[in-house]
C-alpha cells in the first residue's frame, strides 16, 4: 500500500510547499509582530534611494514602532510589477506614483483617500509651502490622494565645443525669443550650431543641408502627449493648452492652430538640415549625443543635470527660449500613494506626512539629485548643484515669471492617449503625414476615449 | 522512460510480496516522476490559460473586478486596426527570423558535419544563445545607433550614410529579426548537426561512389533524411518566434510610430500600461487558436512522423 501512496503524498507535498510559497508572498508586507509594523514602500528611481533611505531612517528613529523597508524596481518593470500585486491583494503600503498611472489606480479604488484623514489631522502638511501648481494635480473631485513630492522643469543643454566653433558665448543662449513663424534667434542659434560637411555652418551661404556633420539641435520625438521635453513647452509658449481643464480634462485640443504651426516649425528644421530627420536620430539617448559632440544642443530635464556633475565646464544650461505668450516650462511631479488594501493605513498616513514634511524633503535636497516640491528644499538642491559648478538656477527661473511653469496634462486614460500623440506625432516626423492631418485624426481618437 | 520502467521492475523483482502487478507499479511510479512537470503544468499554464479565457469576456482593469460583458471583447477585436496591423508586424518578423535562422543554421550544421568536428567551433557557436535576449537586444542597440553605433561608424568610414536600424520603420523589423537570428542560428544549427550525425555514414559513401558532389549530397541525401528533425525545428522556431517581446521590449517598445509594435507587445501594452486585462486577453487567446491551427497545418503539410530512414 506504500507505493499507492507515493504518488499521491508527492502530489500533497508539492501543493503544500507551493501553497506555502504563495501565502508567504502573500502576507510577506504585513508582518506585525509586538506591535512593530513594518512598511513597505516601492520607489524607481535608484538615484534617490539613499536620500529616501535616510528619510526612512529618521522617520524610524523619531517613530520606533514603524520600520520602512525601501523596494527600488527599475521603470520598465515598476508598473507591471505594481498591477500584478495589486491585482494578488498585496501591493506594498505606500508608492512612489505618477500622473499618467494614479488616475486608473483611484479609478479602481486602489489608492487611499487621504481627505479623512487631513480632516482629523489638519495642521499636518501645510500646502503653502510647495512648488506652484504641484499639489493640484493630486486632487480628484476635491478629495485629495496625495501630496507633492517633487518637481521638474526643462531647459537647454549646450555643448561648449560646439558653441566655441560657432562663435557663440554662453550669452547668446540666454533670453533667446521664439515664434513659429521664423523660430526667432533661437532658430538663427540653432543655425549657427549646424556645420556641414565642408565647414559650412547653417546660417552661412553654400550650407549643404543634405550633408550635415553637426546638427544644431535634437528634437525628443518619443514624448507621449504632453512634449515636456520641447513641442509641449513650444507649443504652451504659442498659446496651446492641451485640454479643456487640467487636471481631468475629458476634451482635448490636439487639433488646434498653436499646435498645429509648432510642428510645422519643429519639422521645418529638420527640413533645412538643422536637427536630423528622424530616422537620422540616435535610438540612444539625444543627451548622449550632444555629450559626445555630434549635435550642438536639447532640451534637459532638471531631473538629469546631476548626470553632468564630473564635466560641468564642457556645458552651458539655459532656459527655454520665450514664446510668443512669454517664458513657460512644462512641470510634473510626483507623489506618495498610500494603498487602499493595506493593513496598516495609520501607520503608512504617518510616513506619508513625514516625506510630504520639510524635514524629508530637505534631506532629498541636499543630495541635489532633484528639486522638491517644497520651495526652500528645492533652493537646497540648487545650492548643492551649485557646489558642484551646475548653475541650476536656470531650472527654478521659470517659478519667478507669471505663470512660468504650466501643469503638464492629467487625466483618464493618460497612457493611451500617450501612445496616440506620439505615433501620429512620430508620422509627422517621418514625413508619412503632415501636422494638421495627423492631429486632427489623433485628436478625434483621444476624444473618443472619453466618449462611453 | 526506459529507466522508469527498468526501475519499476528491479523493485518489483526484489519485493518479497507483491501485493500489485509490476506492469499498474510500473504506471504508478511514472506518475511519481511526471508529477513534477504535471503540477507545473496545471498551476502555471493550465490554470493561467482558463483564467485567462474566462477574463477574455470581462471587461477587467487588472486593479478592479472583472466584469462580464460575453462577446464584446472578440467583436472589438476583429475591428482593431492595430491588432492587425501588430498581427502583419509580427508576421514580417517571423519570415525574416525564421527564414534566415534556418537557412543560416542548415549552412552551419552542414559545414560542422562535413568539415569540421571542432567541440571548441560548436561551444563558441553556442555562445549567442546563452546569452539574454534583453542583452542581446541592448548590445545590438548600442551597435546599432544611428550616431553612436560602431556599426555606422564602419559605415561612416567606408563612404556610405548613417543607417538608422531602428529608427527607420522599413528597417526595423527586418533588424530585430536578425538580431535574434544572431542570437539562435547557433542552436538551431546544433539540433540540425545532431539530426545530420544520425544518418549513416554509408549513405553519403554509396552516394559518393555514384559520383554524387558536396551539393548534390546535401539536397538528395541531407535534407530528405533531415526531415522529422525540420519537421520538429520549424515548428519550434515559429512558434517561438511568433512570441518575439522581449527584444522589442528591451529596444524600440513598438517606435517608431508602431512599426514594431509586434503583437505581444501590443497585448502587454494593453494588459499593463493601458489596463485592459480582458481585452489583452482576448488576443492573447486568439493568437493560442492561430497559433494552434498553424502547427497542425505545419506538421500535416510536412508529414513529420515519416522519416525516410526507417
Amino acid at each position: 500500500m506504500i507505493t499507492t501512496s507515493k504518488p499521491g503524498r508527492a502530489l500533497m507535498a508539492g501543493a503544500a510547499a507551493l501553497a506555502a510559497i504563495l501565502a508567504t508572498a502573500g502576507c510577506s508586507s504585513n508582518d506585525s509582530a509586538g506591535g512593530d509594523v513594518t512598511l513597505q514602500y516601492w520607489m524607481w528611481d535608484d538615484t534617490q534611494v539613499p536620500a529616501y533611505q535616510q528619510c526612512a531612517d529618521d522617520f524610524t528613529a523619531a517613530n520606533p514602532s514603524i520600520k520602512i523597508e525601501i523596494t527600488q524596481t527599475a521603470w520598465g518593470q515598476y508598473w507591471t510589477n505594481l498591477a500584478t500585486q495589486v491585482a494578488a491583494g498585496s501591493a506594498p503600503d505606500v508608492w512612489v506614483d505618477q500622473s499618467s498611472y494614479y488616475p486608473q489606480f483611484v479609478e479602481d479604488q486602489q489608492v487611499e483617500n487621504l481627505t479623512p484623514y487631513i480632516e482629523k489631522d489638519p495642521d499636518a502638511i501645510d500646502l503653502s509651502l510647495y512648488a506652484p501648481g504641484v499639489a493640484d494635480m493630486w486632487v480628484i473631485d476635491d478629495q485629495r490622494y496625495g501630496f507633492p513630492k517633487d518637481f521638474d522643469t526643462i531647459g537647454l543643454l549646450i555643448n561648449k565645443a560646439r558653441a566655441d566653433a560657432a562663435g557663440l558665448t554662453e550669452a547668446d543662449f540666454q533670453n533667446m525669443t521664439w515664434n513659429p513663424t521664423d523660430g526667432g534667434t533661437f532658430e538663427e542659434v540653432i543655425a549657427k550650431l549646424s556645420v556641414d560637411q565642408n565647414g559650412v555652418h547653417g546660417n552661412e551661404p553654400g550650407f549643404d543641408k543634405d550633408n550635415v556633420e553637426n546638427y544644431g539641435f535634437i528634437v525628443e520625438w518619443a514624448d507621449g502627449s504632453q512634449g515636456q521635453n520641447f513641442w509641449g513647452d513650444l507649443a504652451a509658449m504659442n498659446g496651446f493648452t492641451y485640454s479643456d481643464k487640467n487636471p481631468f480634462g475629458t476634451k482635448f485640443n490636439y487639433d488646434s492652430p498653436e499646435l498645429v504651426e509648432t510642428m510645422e516649425w519643429i519639422v521645418s528644421l529638420s527640413q533645412k538640415g538643422y536637427a536630423p530627420s528622424f530616422d537620422q536620430n540616435s535610438s540612444l539617448s539625444r543627451l548622449e549625443v550632444v555629450k559626445a559632440g555630434t549635435a550642438g544642443m536639447t532640451t534637459m530635464g532638471s531631473f538629469n543635470q546631476m548626470l553632468y556633475k564630473d564635466t560641468p565646464d564642457d556645458f552651458y544650461f539655459a532656459t527655454l527660449p520665450t514664446g510668443p505668450e512669454g517664458l513657460k516650462s512644462a512641470t510634473n511631479s510626483l507623489t506618495d500613494s498610500m494603498y487602499a488594501g493595506g493593513k496598516h493605513k495609520d501607520q503608512a498616513w504617518e510616513w506619508i506626512k513625514y516625506l510630504a514634511s520639510p524635514a524629508c524633503q530637505d534631506v532629498v535636497g541636499e543630495t541635489g539629485v532633484v528639486f522638491p516640491a517644497v520651495e526652500e528644499a528645492a533652493q537646497r538642491s540648487v545650492e548643492a548643484r551649485g557646489e558642484l559648478g551646475l548653475d541650476a538656477s536656470v531650472f527654478t527661473s521659470y517659478l519667478d515669471e507669471p505663470d512660468g511653469t504650466f501643469l503638464l496634462p492629467i487625466s483618464m486614460h493618460g497612457t493611451e492617449i500617450s501612445q496616440i500623440v506620439q505615433d501620429a506625432l512620430q508620422g509627422v516626423a517621418l514625413g508619412t503625414t503632415d501636422p494638421e492631418t495627423a492631429l486632427t485624426r489623433a485628436n478625434a481618437e483621444v476624444n473618443e476615449l472619453f466618449e462611453s | 522512460m526506459s529507466t522508469v520502467m527498468g526501475g519499476g521492475s528491479r523493485t518489483a523483482a526484489k519485493a518479497p510480496k507483491p501485493v500489485v502487478s509490476g506492469r499498474e507499479r510500473d504506471g504508478r511510479v511514472a506518475w511519481l516522476f511526471i508529477a513534477p512537470v504535471l503540477i507545473g503544468f496545471v498551476v502555471f499554464y493550465l490554470y493561467p490559460t482558463l483564467r485567462g479565457l474566462y477574463w477574455s469576456f470581462t471587461d477587467y482593469s487588472l486593479l478592479g473586478q472583472p466584469k462580464w460583458v460575453g462577446a464584446q471583447n472578440y467583436v472589438d477585436v476583429v475591428h482593431d486596426a492595430d491588432f492587425w496591423r501588430s498581427m502583419l508586424k509580427t508576421l514580417q518578423y517571423v519570415v525574416i527570423n525564421v527564414g534566415s535562422q534556418l537557412l543560416l543554421a542548415l549552412l552551419l550544421a552542414a559545414l560542422m558535419h562535413r568539415l569540421t568536428r571542432s567541440v571548441m567551433l560548436r561551444t563558441t557557436l553556442l555562445l549567442p544563445w546563452l546569452v539574454p535576449n534583453v542583452t542581446t537586444g541592448l548590445i545590438w542597440l548600442w551597435l546599432l545607433d544611428t550616431n553612436l553605433g560602431f556599426v555606422n561608424h564602419l559605415l561612416d568610414s567606408m563612404g556610405f550614410d548613417h543607417v538608422g536600424f531602428f529608427m527607420s520603420p522599413d528597417l526595423v523589423i527586418p533588424t530585430i529579426s536578425l538580431i535574434n537570428t544572431w542570437g539562435y542560428a547557433g542552436y538551431t544549427a546544433l539540433l540540425f548537426y545532431a539530426g545530420m550525425l544520425q544518418i549513416p555514414a554509408d549513405v553519403y559513401e554509396a552516394a559518393a561512389i555514384d559520383g554524387a558532389g558536396e551539393w548534390r549530397l546535401f539536397t538528395r541525401v541531407t535534407l530528405p533524411l533531415l526531415k522529422p528533425i525540420l519537421a520538429l525545428v520549424l515548428v519550434v522556431t515559429l512558434i517561438g518566434s511568433f512570441q518575439i517581446f522581449d527584444t522589442v521590449a528591451a529596444t524600440t517598445r513598438g517606435d517608431p510610430a508602431g512599426a514594431s509594435r509586434v503583437v505581444y507587445y501590443y497585448i502587454y501594452q494593453q494588459a499593463f500600461q493601458f489596463f485592459h486585462m480582458g481585452y489583452a486577453s482576448t488576443m492573447a487567446i486568439l493568437l493560442v487558436l492561430i497559433l494552434g491551427v498553424l502547427t497542425f497545418v505545419q506538421l500535416r503539410l510536412l508529414r513529420a512522423s515519416e522519416s525516410q530512414l526507417s
